[in-house]
């Protein structure tokens, strides 16, 4: 059981928390994941880490309320405890030591694991260049905490409200025809993204390392449910990942995979309401 | 006198065309007049052949004395001194090639029910004795246990008995392991399981859930923090596949991942999140214990038609033969001497159809077992909506890959002294599925307390 210590909302359907989970702070590296399960109905769901404090011995997750479970995750407030924070899980992303000048691609809520590895890689003195993406400007998030940790950010949204109008892929594509000489490119967000991200480094063969969100059940490689293929190989997700070469993933089957339960999810969301008004009345004597 | 009757008392069950739609518990269990009556057919020989075939040793004729006697706590006493699960094994070993085989009235007629009686002693005393056991006086010495399954909980039970501090560290959620993520509550219900840890609490034994030993702390970091000796029972790993066309289609399972969803959390009842394909029908690949647990799931989720798929014959099948019965008269459809060759979808990517070809058993091969072989040409469509795989498992790297000198074998499970079960390195010890490769839960518990008896004889030279 773990303590929400801080909460904030970064956008409408965004959240951040940090958590006290010293065990896992003090272990975890960028690229790695937790898995949480709010309360004892609830479903184990993995979240990448966005951040961690070693000293305070605090984690932080930023989180989409897109399904049953980061809805009812959403609902708790600082002081709440989540029932199950287990990790940290998968592989730490790894950064070859002889590379100079990265590009690092964050769509949507996959900014904040993103940032975990902007945040790594500058610390590390590497030179960071950050490009997000976000349909309108009241969508943007951690806009300040990326400047901090990159040498250029570059703000791109559909309807062109903030920043540059256009897609994250236009930007990089202007980036490399600039020759600004990346030796690698991290992208993390929906599968869409990522996958066109990976089509538009391929040509130049520019190593893009992606971050994949299959779904998961235990985390440890016991049930492969997460499973993707790569390269032509079946790979857990959840011990041979979360990061792979994203030149060789097979999106159309991850997209296919993470949508087998959405009519089962639609029917598990009316109950959220339930589940709400019930906590409601335990609550109100 | 002795009961001379020729065949097991019977036991109640429920109707297999009641059960097959609900998740209470198959076999109903003695009553105390079918226990003693039952516990009568005992001949007391004096060379006690089923103890020789108990890999815990349970003190069998002795027990099935008081039984008989009517005395069911002293029956209770005495199989609890060695065994530390007798509400789990008296449901899930397989009792007719372990105690029951060397039993000598099975000789002619059927052997003496052992496996009935111990489940209905563990159930009584459940029932109808409170206290919780008496927590012995620590030694101060921190012992610390990876895994909280069968071997785990046998090696944590008689650690704690003899005064150790115990700790046992789960990477899930809740406390059992293939106890509680793997047998489906039909066959072992998972209040019983929790009662049996609840029991190891009193002991003093402290649970540590929802560590991931080799993630969250290494073993070296827990020698480090205190712990003299480390047992790893991390059970089973990652699931096998068949690497055939269409296996990563939405809708194809693992039984792991199946069994997961449906038991630990709970597919199955309506007020939990956990999401599950609503299927028509199933297919299940494979011909052991698993399978079997899946398939009966699968059917009880709802699906009309289940067809249980094996490349050999019922004679090979690695399941228990009550097993195999009872899926049989739940309207599993077996399809022996079938093996699948593809797996099809349909626009949206989920699975529609499974592509299996007809087998032919050929001569042994030197492991003794018959290789099946394709019949060219005979190949058949099944209409399924889910495919659950069931072909067994390969060790979980997490332990070996984060632990130096752990030595493993060829297939990456870890070796052991085999009297000790010591691993590599001095001070950690090893059982259950991790050495073995999958096994049975009885193997596991056997080998949790061969590795506790070893463990307090290294601590007691260390001080």
């Amino acid at each position: 059981m773990v303590k929400i210590v801080r909460k904030r909302e970064l956008n409408p359907t965004v959240t951040l928390m940090e958590v006290k989970a010293p065990l896992i702070a003090r272990k975890a590296l960028a690229g790695q994941f937790i898995i949480f399960r709010v309360d004892e109905m609830g479903e184990r769901v993995p979240l990448t880490i966005s951040d961690y404090d070693r000293e305070k011995g605090t984690v932080t997750i930023i989180f989409q309320k897109v399904g049953l479970s980061t809805q009812l995750l959403g609902d708790l407030d600082e002081g709440d405890t989540i029932l199950d924070f287990v990790g940290p899980l998968g592989i730490p992303t790894e950064i070859p030591e002889e590379t100079k000048k990265v590009c690092i691609v964050g769509g949507g809520v996959g900014c904040a694991i993103a940032y975990a590895q902007a945040k790594a890689l500058f610390n590390r003195g590497v030179h960071v260049d950050v490009i997000t993406g976000f349909r309108s400007k009241d969508i943007v998030i951690l806009e300040e905490e990326f400047r901090a940790v990159s040498h250029h950010l570059y703000i791109m949204t559909d309807d062109g409200s903030y920043g540059e109008e256009g897609l994250v892929t236009k930007k990089l594509q202007e980036l490399i025809d600039n020759g600004e000489g990346y030796d690698l490119v991290i992208a993390i967000g929906p599968i869409p993204m990522m996958k066109f991200v990976c089509k538009t480094t391929e040509p130049y063969n520019l190593k893009t390392i992606v971050s994949l969100n299959p779904l998961m059940i235990d985390g440890t490689g016991m049930c492969g449910c997460c499973r993707v293929t790569v390269g032509g190989q079946v790979r857990f997700a959840c011990v041979d990942g979360p990061d792979f070469d994203g030149h060789q993933v097979d999106f159309a089957e991850l997209m296919n995979r993470n949508a087998v339960y959405r009519e089962e999810e639609e029917v598990e969301k009316e109950k959220h309401t339930c589940r709400m008004e019930e906590l409601g009345k335990a609550l109100i004597p | 006198m002795p009961n001379m009757s020729l065949t097991k008392t019977p036991v109640a069950e429920q109707e297999p065309l009641v059960r097959n739609k609900n998740f209470q518990e198959v076999t109903l269990g003695y009553t105390p007049q079918e226990a003693m009556e039952e516990a009568q057919r005992c001949l007391h020989c004096k060379n006690r052949p089923c103890v020789e075939g108990c890999p815990v040793n349970i003190h069998i004729p002795e027990f099935i004395a008081k039984v008989a006697e009517g005395d069911f706590k002293a029956a209770y006493e005495i199989i609890s001194d060695t065994n530390a699960l007798p509400c789990v094994s008296g449901r899930v070993c397989p009792q007719e090639s372990q105690c029951e085989s060397r039993c000598v009235r099975g000789v002619k007629g059927e052997a003496v029910a052992i496996g009935r009686l111990e489940r209905f002693v563990a159930d009584w005393y459940l029932k109808n004795v409170v206290a919780a056991p008496q927590k012995p006086t620590q030694n101060g010495i921190r012992v610390a246990v990876v895994g909280s399954g069968p071997a785990g909980l046998t090696c944590a039970s008689d650690l704690a008995k003899k005064g150790y501090e115990v700790t046992v560290f789960e990477a899930f959620h809740t406390a059992g392991g293939v106890l509680v993520y793997g047998i489906p509550e039909f066959r072992l219900p998972k209040a019983i399981v929790q009662s049996e840890v609840d029991k190891l609490g009193a002991l003093g034994v402290e649970f540590r859930l929802d560590v991931v030993v080799g993630r969250t702390i290494t073993i070296d970091e827990l020698m480090e923090e205190g712990y003299k000796a480390v047992f790893v029972g991390s059970g089973a790993g990652l699931p096998l596949f068949m690497g055939i066309e269409g296996e990563n289609l939405a809708g194809v399972y693992s039984a792991n991942e199946y069994l997961t969803r449906v038991n630990l959390m709970k597919a199955y009842r309506e007020d939990y999140d956990t999401p599950l394909r609503k299927s028509k029908a199933v297919a299940v690949v494979g011909g052991g214990n698993v399978a079997m647990d899946a398939a009966r799931c699968a059917k009880r989720m709802g699906a009309e038609k289940v067809y249980l798929i094996y490349r050999r014959g019922e004679e090979e099948m690695p399941a228990r033969r009550e097993e195999i019965d009872h899926a049989k008269e739940e309207e599993i459809d077996f399809r022996l001497l079938r093996n699948p060759v593809r797996i099809l979808g349909d626009e949206r990517g989920r699975v529609c159809q499974i592509e299996c070809v007809e087998m032919q058993l050929q001569a042994p091969d030197e492991s003794g077992r018959r290789v099946p072989k394709e019949v060219p040409g005979s190949n058949f469509f099944l209409d399924v909506d889910i495919v659950i795989m069931a072909l067994g498992t390969s060790p979980n790297p997490l332990i070996r890959s984060t632990t130096p000198g752990l030595e493993t074998n060829r297939r990456g499970c870890l070796v052991v002294n085999e009297e000790t079960m010591q691993t590599s390195r001095e001070g950690i010890y090893a059982g259950g599925d991790a050495v073995t490769g999958a096994a049975t839960v009885i193997l596991a518990m056997g080998a949790g307390k061969k590795a506790a008896e070893a463990m307090d004889e290294y601590l007691q030279k260390q001080k």
